[in-house]
């Protein structure tokens, strides 16, 4: 996506804006121009629509195609934006539509077919409200009838927007989007009324967590790097998001990667930090774009660089993409992987705040956690330590997805009940039963019905056994099998695993291997081997209580979570899998034991021929049947029999 | 400083800015490790060593966590030993079950933490990946089966040797240890040193075995074998024998190799002594002419190897004398054989070597005699230890004997090319000696500060002024170099031994799991030369015989035949 | 141009940078020879002055890193926690079945490549699947056959 900020554009942020950006004395004229950068009255039709790397996969490329089309052919002046996203994302791709003065109306699920008949209508001012999922409120035009306003939204009403303020609103690649709707101001505070000292007191009043799944104090840690005497330190922004189903850092780069450079930039000031570095996942094509752009708008402007805004501080700020590894999420990886070596976490302490990389203070922030920076530093620390609970102040970004009614990225404050969550993702698809919540990825557990009740926050969710994590949230129903889920984390964690430490790398691959063991049927020349199966699982018992006690990082330490909780609350599948070889959700198809219908079967031999294990017997032209105990499930003979003879149970 | 910590309800005094480990160590306690390298800083990669520590969730490694005042440390609670003995047997889920015919049966470390922690059932047999047994290599054989990911090997390759042959590949369950490309080997950069044999746990890194075919030839009556044994080999092996450590049993070993069937046996300090020689007239000649100094010994074949590996350019300077393996495999060839009569094509040369490089050395193409290797087989000290029990010698019971002639008689200068700087004395007394026809004694030595990690020194003789640079371990060689390229300071020689501490330390010396061992094999040398008369090659009347004899004159047409070799870049992956 | 060439083009812009640019150097060479090989190694390792095997240990540490160049359709498929529940395992079982592909190989004829990659941020579509830079969502087994005939008759 090409910049949206013409050259003229940023001369007037740099020469007339920030300059005042402190205490917003303009002049009426750079107001009037400001208020035209927030589309506050537009001139000609304004079309948003928001380009994401979940929208794209919805088609958002082609519609934008599509609307360009049809303004190229029907000769319309009009204005297309590109936005990020509101967090909707089975909604996506949402157009919005502002028309001279009238409020901005939101259609949803605009594929390109669909852009013909809602462009008909909207630019010829009919909208039927029932395309339209919500409109903006404005003071000084007129709403559109029959549309719901976006605040009344349940969807929106029940979550507490701070950081995704502007996600979906403002274009992405516009810096002067960003500043027009309050951006940079806490910037120019702070270098005009703070000290670093200030900063760091002023974030540790707010008592601001970690939001990457750490949750330790960031102002506290933030100090620890200025204890160290050296003019050299380093703030990283960890932006690698390897869990598996968790796309909450990538959201908000690409729909505010302002903000996340505006708390880089204050963050690094608040430890005295004169580099910051960006370690991004390869992976997030999109997101490094749209923060190579901002970084880029802001060096062009002077919030970056040489004596920012006058202040004597100074900032460079590089993107680094990281080569893909889970393991480099933890803090001394990381700065392994920054230092051109393998990915493998050192011991600690040293802790990096103290001695990190190339030897130096080095504070790894995760990306929500420096977003939260700005709006601290603006409101102050009373006001984000009104939000929230008594030790978990502020608001909290969750993806939820899994079998959700509506995937979607959601921001609530601390304190608010799981089953929130739950409802704002819709309930389950398709009427579904209800099965578990999974918070937390690989390294969390999966709560019951009879457990959301329980306040999101980082003390009281672990004192029952449960996990904020970073974000990701799965919706489980009875399509999924508890010990499939298991495994599948185990054998990320598995293959995640950096190898260093023997905990980590034997033990994950050993409980793998044992849950492997209960979702299939191994050939065994003994026939049954329950005991086996059984003994596994309390060698899981052991083999977790050692992973958590010896292993070297949080990686090995927190693997065994999901397990355990899912020994606890589903006892009954894993029994099922062990002793009744059956898999309540059909998942495990290596489980299944097939049968030969007699009534239906010809006696052709086909499925004997084929079966690797040998184990359907019977005469020619006669029914056939199958071993149970040579049976490994795999279906072979049900494919070949094509008289429909073969089911399993 | 002192402090107090509590360990197992009893208070103990520890040192300030010491580890758990440390203190315990030094108190008697004993746990296990795995991954701890003495002189490394700790990894923290094995997790063995965990301790329970008051106040914290999770257990402790000792190696790496600092001693706090008033620490309340549990070495063996039952949470602890469960958690070691889990992770043992987590290892031992990998490894293979065939110890009866390991090489390490009896010495392997993973075998002794199996039977300390009681382990009784195996839980499961589970082979991951196996990656094929790597023979590529003259001295070192790989067995990627057995390895345990302990780290040893890449950390004494890479930080202590500086030839980083090794490195973890891939990741998590898949890891195993491998080189640039997974080539085995004789593609690599690997040198041939040997260290990491030395600190490999298991069987996964051990020597070639040379023992099977030193065998035949001991029980084929048509062949005539002979053996020459290191300077380095009598000290080191007393322990081996059920003696004390600090003994000398050069006499047994002889006897011992005689009463197996070899039918001559010599002292390679002979040949060293002859080595010297040559090595001086050539220091001469080049200090004479000014040209290609510094002159680098060139009896350690890893540090040849080396050179021509990374440093080409200094291949000139190189010594051109063979080394005295090679001296005492070529004389018994092309002149012990025809002085008694014998067909050089019927003799089995072997060698016992406290070094693994050397069985490179000795099956180079420059290291020939009309198509015969000069030295057929060598054998490392912990071989000719297995060799003499297998033959049921009883060390204690026999009575010392004399090498044959005539390399029976050696100056205790050719005793000394056993520990570091010991050659570069030798030269110096020969060279010395050479220029002004007397002995050197320690008051015309003076020490001078190059860098750290090199010993140098200076001496006056007719007139002209030697300095003499001694490195052991390679990773002090690249600062030497750069002082070299610099010009700062003029060199004469730079004697170079790839182990740490020299030959007492190489690749293919007795296991120990204390360093004191290895510095009191070092400390026997250096009394042997205190105690001897006949301390300069010079004074050595076999060397004299020899040349009279045979060689005629140092660095004359004979000697440059059988005695000077010559070296080769080599392409390999850096 | 030939590759060595290229690599040293890519090294002379790092020119000024220490061993701790190897990654970014390694993922430029990679974008621009389409994997790593031994000859990138040895040109990297003798610029940076690194040992060859520190590059090889760390180019296999990564899941960017590949020696194995990608065949003509290079087939990039979501096993993330919600791609994985609407069905991704089906899909990667296909494709070991009928085409032998397992992650991180190519088929012998050079026509597919596959990487099993965590999460693409697309939890809503799954089981995506991206071929060549194109998506595809809700791909289940049947639809990957239809898909990957049509590629094939490209």
């Amino acid at each position: 996506m090409a910049r949206c900020d013409s050259k003229s554009e940023l001369t007037f942020l740099k020469d007339e804006v920030i300059s005042h950006l402190h205490d917003e004395s303009w002049t009426a004229e750079v107001n009037a121009k400001l208020s035209s950068i927030r589309h506050e009255r537009v001139r000609q039709p304004v079309i948003f629509i928001g380009i994401t790397t979940s929208s794209i996969v919805a088609g958002a490329l082609k519609t934008k195609a599509a609307i360009e089309q049809y303004l190229d052919d029907y000769a319309i002046d009009a204005d297309v934006i590109c936005v990020g996203s509101h967090g909707l994302c089975s909604r996506e791709p949402i157009v919005e539509i502002q028309l001279p003065g009238r409020t901005r109306v939101a259609f949803t699920n605009v594929t390109d077919d669909r852009v013909n008949s809602i462009l008909d209508g909207a630019l010829n001012g009919f909208i039927q409200p029932e395309n339209a999922l919500f409109q903006y409120h404005s003071d000084i035009h007129e709403p559109w009838h029959g549309i719901p306003f976006r605040h009344e939204l349940p969807f929106f009403k029940k979550q507490n927007r701070v950081l995704l303020k502007n996600a979906g609103i403002i274009c992405p690649d516009s810096i002067a989007e960003y500043v027009a709707h309050g951006g940079y101001r806490a910037l120019a505070k702070s270098f005009r009324k703070y000290t670093c000292d200030d900063i760091c007191r002023i974030v540790e009043e707010s008592g601001l967590r970690g939001r990457g799944g750490g949750s330790y104090p960031t102002g506290i840690k933030w100090r620890k790097a200025l204890q160290v005497a050296t003019n050299e330190r380093y703030l990283i922004c960890n932006a690698d998001e390897s869990d598996p189903g968790g796309f909450m850092d990538r959201l908000l780069i690409e729909s505010d990667p302002h903000r996340v450079i505006e708390g880089i930039i204050l963050s690094s000031y608040a430890i005295s930090a004169n580099k910051a570095i960006v370690y991004i996942r390869d992976r997030y094509k999109m997101a490094i774009k749209r923060i190579q752009n901002a970084i880029e708008q802001a060096y062009e402007v002077g919030l970056l660089g040489y004596d920012i805004m006058g202040s004597g501080y100074s900032l460079d700020i590089e993107v680094r993409k990281g080569p893909g590894a889970y393991v480099c999420g933890e803090e001394t990886a990381l700065i392994k992987s920054l230092e051109g070596k393998r990915g493998m976490p050192s011991i600690k302490p040293p802790y990096p705040s103290e001695i990190g990389l190339n030897g130096k203070p080095t504070i790894i922030n995760n990306v929500e956690t420096l977003a939260n920076i700005p709006e601290i530093i603006n409101n102050g620390s009373q006001w984000f330590a009104s939000l929230g609970t008594e030790n978990s102040k502020g608001t909290k970004i969750f993806s939820i997805n899994g079998q959700a009614a509506q995937t979607c990225l959601v921001e609530i404050s601390f304190g608010t009940p799981l089953a929130v969550l739950l409802e704002l993702a819709g309930g389950v698809k398709d009427g579904r039963t209800f099965k578990a919540l999974h918070l937390g990825g690989p390294s969390g557990v999966s709560i019951t019905a009879d457990e959301l009740d329980a306040p999101i926050d980082f003390d009281e969710l672990p004192q029952r056994g449960i996990i904020v994590g970073s974000g990701g949230v799965q919706v489980l129903d009875d399509t999924v099998c508890m010990v499939d889920l298991v495994k599948y984390f185990m054998h990320f964690i598995r293959n995640e695993s950096c190898g260093k430490c023997i905990p980590c790398r034997e033990g994950s691959n050993r409980m793998y291997q044992i849950l492997d063991n209960i979702s299939k049927r191994p050939i065994s020349k003994e026939g049954h081997n329950t005991l086996e199966r059984f003994k596994g699982v309390i060698q899981l018992e052991t083999l977790a209580e050692v992973m958590r006690d010896t292993s070297l990082c949080g990686l090995g330490q927190t693997a065994p979570k999901p397990i355990l909780k899912a020994l606890k609350s589903f006892r009954e599948e894993f029994e099922e899998h062990i002793f009744d070889r059956k898999c309540r959700a059909s998942v495990c198809r290596d489980l299944r034991t097939f049968y030969i219908d007699i009534d239906k079967c010809t006696g052709c031999t086909a499925c004997a021929k084929k079966c690797p294990t040998q184990a359907i017997y019977g005469t020619p032209r006669s029914p056939y049947f199958i071993v149970e105990e040579r049976c490994i499930g795999c279906g072979i003979c049900q494919e070949t029999c094509k008289f429909g003879a073969v089911f399993f149970k | 400083m002192n402090i107090n910590i509590e360990v197992n309800n009893r208070t103990l005094q520890a040192h300030k800015g010491e580890t758990i480990l440390e203190a315990l160590n030094r108190n008697g306690i004993r746990v296990p490790t795995l991954c701890n390298m003495a002189d490394l800083t700790p990894t923290g990669a094995c997790r063995l060593c965990v301790v329970e520590v008051d106040g914290r969730d999770n257990l402790v490694t000792s190696c790496s966590q600092m001693v706090e005042e008033g620490m309340r440390i549990n070495t063996h609670s039952p949470r602890v030993v469960r958690a070691r003995k889990t992770l043992v047997e987590l290892l031992l889920a990998n490894h293979p079950d065939d110890c009866l015919y390991c090489e390490r049966n009896g010495s392997c470390e993973l075998q002794d933490l199996a039977a300390e922690l009681h382990i009784r059932e195996r839980k499961v047999l589970h082979k991951s990946f196996t990656q094929k047994l790597d023979l590529s290599s003259p001295s070192i054989v790989r067995d990627p089966a057995k390895c345990i990911l302990c780290g040893r090997c890449i950390r004494i390759c890479d930080e202590v040797q500086s030839v980083s042959t090794f490195e973890f590949v891939n990741r998590g369950c898949n890891m195993y240890v491998g080189t640039t490309m997974s080539r085995d080997l004789n593609f690599s950069n690997c040198i041939g040193c040997g260290q990491c044999v030395l600190v490999c746990p298991t069987g996964a890194l051990h020597e070639r075995q040379n023992v099977a075919e030193v065998m035949d030839a001991l029980s084929n009556p048509e062949i005539i074998p002979i053996v020459q044994i290191a300077p380095s080999i009598s000290v080191s092996v007393a322990t081996e024998f059920g003696l004390k450590p600090s003994k000398d049993v050069n006499g047994l070993l002889y006897t011992a190799l005689r009463k197996i069937g070899f039918k001559y046996v010599f002292d390679t300090a002979v040949a060293a002594d002859i080595a010297t020689s040559e090595m001086a007239s050539e220091l001469i000649a080049r200090k004479e002419s000014g040209n290609n100094l510094p002159m680098f010994s060139s009896c350690c074949p890893a540090w040849v190897k080396f050179v021509e590996q990374w440093y080409p350019n200094y291949i000139p300077a190189l010594s051109a004398v063979k080394s005295p393996q090679q001296v005492m495999g070529s004389l018994i060839r092309n002149y012990f054989a025809s002085a008694n009569g014998i067909n050089p094509s019927k003799i089995f040369s072997v060698s016992v070597m406290p070094c693994l490089a050397k069985k490179f050395e000795a099956q180079r193409e420059e290291m020939t005699t009309r198509g015969l290797s000069d030295v057929d087989s060598v054998i490392s000290t912990r071989e000719l230890v297995r060799l003499i029990k297998l033959y049921g010698v009883d060390i204690q019971g026999v009575e010392p004997q004399h090498a044959d002639k005539p390399f029976n008689i050696r100056s205790s200068a050719g005793k000394l090319f056993g520990i570091s700087g010991g050659s570069a004395e030798a030269l110096a007394r020969m060279v010395y000696f050479k220029l002004t026809s007397k002995e050197i004694n320690d008051s015309k030595i003076n020490e001078i500060k190059i860098v750290s990690g090199v010993k140098a020194y200076s001496f006056n003789a007719a007139g002209k002024t030697f300095t003499f640079a001694v490195v052991n371990g390679l990773k002090n060689i690249h600062s030497i170099l750069q002082v070299l390229v610099s010009g700062e300071v003029k060199l004469d020689y730079i004697e170079v031994m790839a182990c740490t501490g020299g030959c007492v330390n190489g690749g293919g010396q007795p296991y120990v799991d204390d360093d004191k061992f290895v510095k009191l094999r070092a400390k026997t040398i250096a009394e042997i030369d205190e105690a001897e008369g006949i301390k300069c090659a010079a004074r050595n009347p076999v060397v004299q015989a020899i040349y009279d004899d045979f060689l005629g004159e140092t660095g004359g047409e004979k000697s440059k035949k059988f005695l000077y070799t010559r070296y080769s870049k080599r392409e390999v992956l850096l | 141009m030939s590759n060595a060439e290229k690599i040293e083009e890519i090294l002379d812009r790092y020119s000024y940078s220490g061993p701790d640019s190897l990654i970014p150097i390694l993922q430029d060479i990679q974008n621009e020879l389409g994997c790593l090989n031994e000859e990138a190694i040895v040109l990297v390792g003798r610029k940076l002055n690194l040992p060859t095997s520190k590059i090889y240990g760390l180019a296999t540490f990564y899941n960017q890193f590949k020696f194995e160049s990608k065949g003509k359709n290079h087939i990039c498929l979501c096993n993330g926690t919600s791609c994985r529940l609407k069905g991704a395992k089906w899909n990667m079982v296909y494709l070991e079945e009928n085409l032998k592909l397992k992650n991180g190989q190519t088929t012998r004829n050079g026509q597919f490549s596959l990487e099993v990659v965590t999460c693409m941020g697309a939890c809503e579509h799954g089981p995506v699947i991206s071929i060549n830079d194109e998506y595809y969502r809700g791909v289940d087994p049947e639809k990957l056959k239809t898909i990957l005939n049509d590629l094939t008759q490209e």
